[in-house]
This record gives structure tokens, sequence and C-alpha cells, in this order.
């Protein structure tokens, strides 16, 4: 009866953060098309629902009673095992995102390294889809995006060091409560830009959307894939940018701290200035989609290994010997 | 590479410039149009669904020539001609195949007595093949129907033909 209520307990509570997650994603993939359309002069979905809210539902209904059509040289177990890894990563990761002091679903102490694990499985649902569907453009795609996204993981990895050199703990709370005087994307703005352009590569935005550029490789690693099963891959996509955008505002923007412990910030509570925040730095996505031309895949590798990573390791070394002269180093 | 040129890279002044532009875009004026309930302008030359025209007494402007039957490249006219009693020369038989029409407006072009037209309609879209083989009563009742817009957009475009 005890194990019952707590495994009730858990549910209920893994409930309350996936459901609002969810909705989030698809409304996230409606602003992301608005933005884009408005860059463009265009209007954008704006017909079913108000302002055309609820067109990410009436897409995901369409997926729904789309046939899923399984290639007949495809690794079956592999194939329909893809977008279920993939969207399951994306999901399982905001499991420690704090919202506010309380309100995290697992406040572990090394939640960083939990997220950085996570976000690194990520490439596991991509290679397979691509792998397991037995075709060149799959195959392709997913081969670049594996590449692309294990080089600017290490980048994002020398990042998060240089925050943790200023935090002194994995705990994601106390990343953001160590910002209390000051948010971490002034001492560290060039990270912070560092950080968002690897974001950027590591969920496959454009213009690092190699994997699935597709003039030269139709969709990618998603090729092959229809109905729902196209749809999970899409959910999973989506739910990982709003990961990274979540991520950015933890470890530069203050999480869910407001911008002055002052009368008319403090009236609203953590969560609503942590949404604010991932919204802000979505709109910057979407914008950022609508602007930019696609890189060449060796121009990609370069940015990431030639320039990210050695720019990174070289504000390591500037950050941690800051900190010891001036003994500032988190106790 | 110059100074200037590294230094602008490592800004990312072009970037900051083209988000600039992007955000200033946002605020203007769209260009769509709100197509089922707004529609654009559109030419009293267009081009759209075929329409038989009557005189004003309510006599078929159709003389059966079959020169529009001839000049039809896609070969989606068929005409047969008979004598009525009265002694003038009409269609028996007008089937346009609107599946093989390629809409070209050559039959318009070649008609003597304007009466077979294209008007301004395009949105005539069906559920089955069946319902595109348009006959003579279908199209004379398109020209019923449009007549008004068809005289006034042979009229407009009289002085270019």
């Amino acid at each position: 009866m005890e194990y019952l209520n707590i495994f009730l307990t858990e549910t209920y509570k893994i409930l309350f953060l996936l459901l609002p997650v969810l909705t989030s994603v698809a409304l996230i993939v409606w602003l992301d098309r608005r933005v884009w359309a408005f860059v463009q002069k265009r209007k954008g979905p704006n017909v079913v629902g108000p302002f055309g809210l609820l067109q990410s539902l009436a897409d995901a209904l369409k997926y729904i009673f789309k046939e899923i059509i399984i290639p007949a040289s495809a690794n079956k177990v592999i194939f329909i095992l893809a977008p279920i890894v993939t969207m399951t990563l994306a999901l399982v990761a905001w499991a420690v995102i704090p919202f506010s002091e309380t309100l995290v679903l697992a406040d572990i102490n090394v939640g960083i390294l939990y997220l950085f694990a996570i976000s690194s499985l990520g490439v596991y649902g991509i290679i397979m889809g691509g792998w397991a569907s037995n075709s060149k453009y799959p195959f392709l795609g997913a081969i670049r995006s594996a590449a692309q996204m294990v080089s600017y993981e290490v980048s994002i990895g020398i990042i998060i060091i240089n925050v943790l050199l200023c935090v002194g703990s994995l705990n994601l709370n106390d990343i953001v409560t160590a910002q209390k005087n000051i948010w971490f994307i002034l001492p560290l703005f060039p990270m912070f830009v560092i950080f968002f352009i690897s974001a950027l590569a590591e969920t496959n935005r454009p213009p690092f959307d190699l994997p699935e550029a597709e003039a030269e490789l139709v969709a990618g690693y998603q090729t092959e894939y229809s109905g729902m099963m196209y749809a999970m891959f899409w959910l999973g996509e989506y739910a990982n940018i709003l990961l990274m955008c979540a991520l950015g505002s933890i470890l530069f923007l203050g999480g869910w701290l407001p911008p002055l412990e002052t009368y008319p910030f403090n009236l609203i509570s953590g969560p609503f200035w942590l949404i604010f925040k991932i919204l802000l730095l979505f709109i910057l996505f979407s914008l950022v989609k609508a602007i930019v031309p696609r890189y060449r895949y060796d121009q990609l590798m370069k940015l990431g290994w030639k320039i990210f990573l050695p720019f990174s390791l070289i504000w390591v070394v500037l950050t941690s010997g800051y900190l010891l002269y001036f003994n500032l180093l988190p106790k | 590479m110059k100074i200037s040129r590294i230094l602008k890279t490592l800004f990312m002044a072009d970037f900051i410039k083209g988000l600039a532009i992007a955000i200033k875009e946002i605020f203007k004026s769209k260009k769509t149009i709100n197509y089922p309930f707004e529609k654009g302008k559109i030419s009293p030359r267009a081009r759209g669904e075929h329409a038989l025209r009557r005189y004003p007494n309510g006599e078929e402007r159709c003389i059966a020539c079959k020169l529009c039957e001839a000049v039809c490249p896609a070969q989606a006219i068929t005409i047969e001609s008979m004598e009525r009693p009265d002694g003038s020369r009409k269609t028996k038989r007008y089937d346009i195949d609107m599946l093989k029409c390629i809409y070209c407006g050559l039959c318009e072009e070649s008609c003597p007595v304007d009466a077979i037209v294209q008007g301004p309609n395009f949105e005539f879209a069906t559920e089955t093949r069946e319902e595109l083989y348009y006959n003579k009563e279908k199209l004379l009742e398109n020209g019923d129907r449009w007549e008004t817009v068809l005289a006034a957009n042979i009229k407009a475009d009289n002085p270019y033909r």
C-alpha cells in the first residue's frame, strides 16, 4: 500500500511536469513558425483556433491518422525504437530543471552532469533512425548529425566547466542561487554566445541543420519515417530545443531569479521568470533560423573544433586564473 | 585577412546587423492575403473556367463554326453541329474536357462571336473526374451566372485586343 502511494504521487508529479512541457512544445512549434513567418512578412499559421494557436494540435491529429510505413529492408525493431528513444530522452531531461527553489522533480546533486549525459544520449535516437532505415539519405544524415552533435557537445561541456568554476556545485538549484548578485551572462558573455551557437548546432537548428539539409539529403534521418513516428522525432527535436533554452537560462540568465530583487520584479514568482527567459531565448532561436544561411559541412566542423573548442578552453584558464588571483573560488 | 575583417567576425557584426533587420521586418505590415476570406485582384484577361455566352435576348451566341475545336492545342473541345428548324446553325453538342484543357485562351481568341470565353473563376475543383467533363448545359449555365463579369471584362480588355 505504501509503495503504491509513493508510485502514485511520483506518477502525479511526473504528469504535472510532462503535460505542461508537451503543451509548451506544441505551442513553441507554433511560435517558431509564426516568428519565422513574421520576419519574412508572412502571417504564418493563423487559422486553427485563436491566432492559430491550435495549429500544432491539428498537425498532431493529422499525423496520428496517417499510415506508418516501415520500409521492407529496414531493421524493424530499431526503426520503431529510434523515435521513441529520441522523444523519451528529450523529456526525461526535464526532471532536473528547477522551476523554483522547491519546484523541481529530482533535485539531484549532479543535475548538470545528468543533463549533459542525457543530451549526449540524444545522438543515439538519430543514429538508430538513420542506420535502421537502410537507405542512403537517412544514413548520410545520421552520420552528419552524429559527428556534429558530438563535436559541439565538447565545447558545451567546457562552457559548462566555466560556469561550474564560478559556482562550485553541480546542483542546478545551486547554480541558480549563485547568480543572486550577478547573472553569469555579464562576466561570461563570450561563453554565453558560444553556448548559444553550440546549442543551435546541438539541436540541429539552422544554420547547422545539415543532417536534414533538404537540398541534398531530402529530410536526413527522418526521410523514411511517416505518421506518428515522424511526429515523435519532431516533438523530441522541439523538446530538446526547449531544454537547451532552459539550460541556457539556468546557466547564464539566472534561472528562476527575477532580474532585480526589488519591488516590481519579485511580484512575479520564479517559474514565470524561468518561462519568460526560455521564451526569450527561443525567440532568438527562431530569429536566427530566419536570417542565416546553412553552413557548409567542413565549415561547421572547423567552427566547432578549431574555433569554439580552443576559445572556450582559453576562457577556462582565464576564469580559473581570475578566480584564483582574486581569491574568489567558491568554498 | 585584414584587422577590420577579423574584428567583424569576432564580434559577429554582420549577424547582429541581420538580427536588427529581422526585428525591424517583424513589425512591418504583412503581405499575406487570408485567401479563402480575402482574394487578390484578378486581371480582366485572366483565363479561368470556361463559359458559353448568350445574346441579351437569350439566344446562344455559338454558331458551331468549330474554330475553337480546330485551334485547341489539347484537343479538349468536341462540337457537333445541327440545323435548327428556323434555319440557323447551332451546336448539338459542345463538350470541354477541363482535365485536358491547358487554359491557353486560344478558343476565346479564335471565337468570331465571343461565345466561348474564359472567366475569372478559378475555384472549380471537384471531387470526381466526371464532374470536370463539361457539357453544353454546364457551359451555358456558367455563362448565365458570370455574364455581368464576363461582359465587363471583355469591355475592359477590348482596347488591347
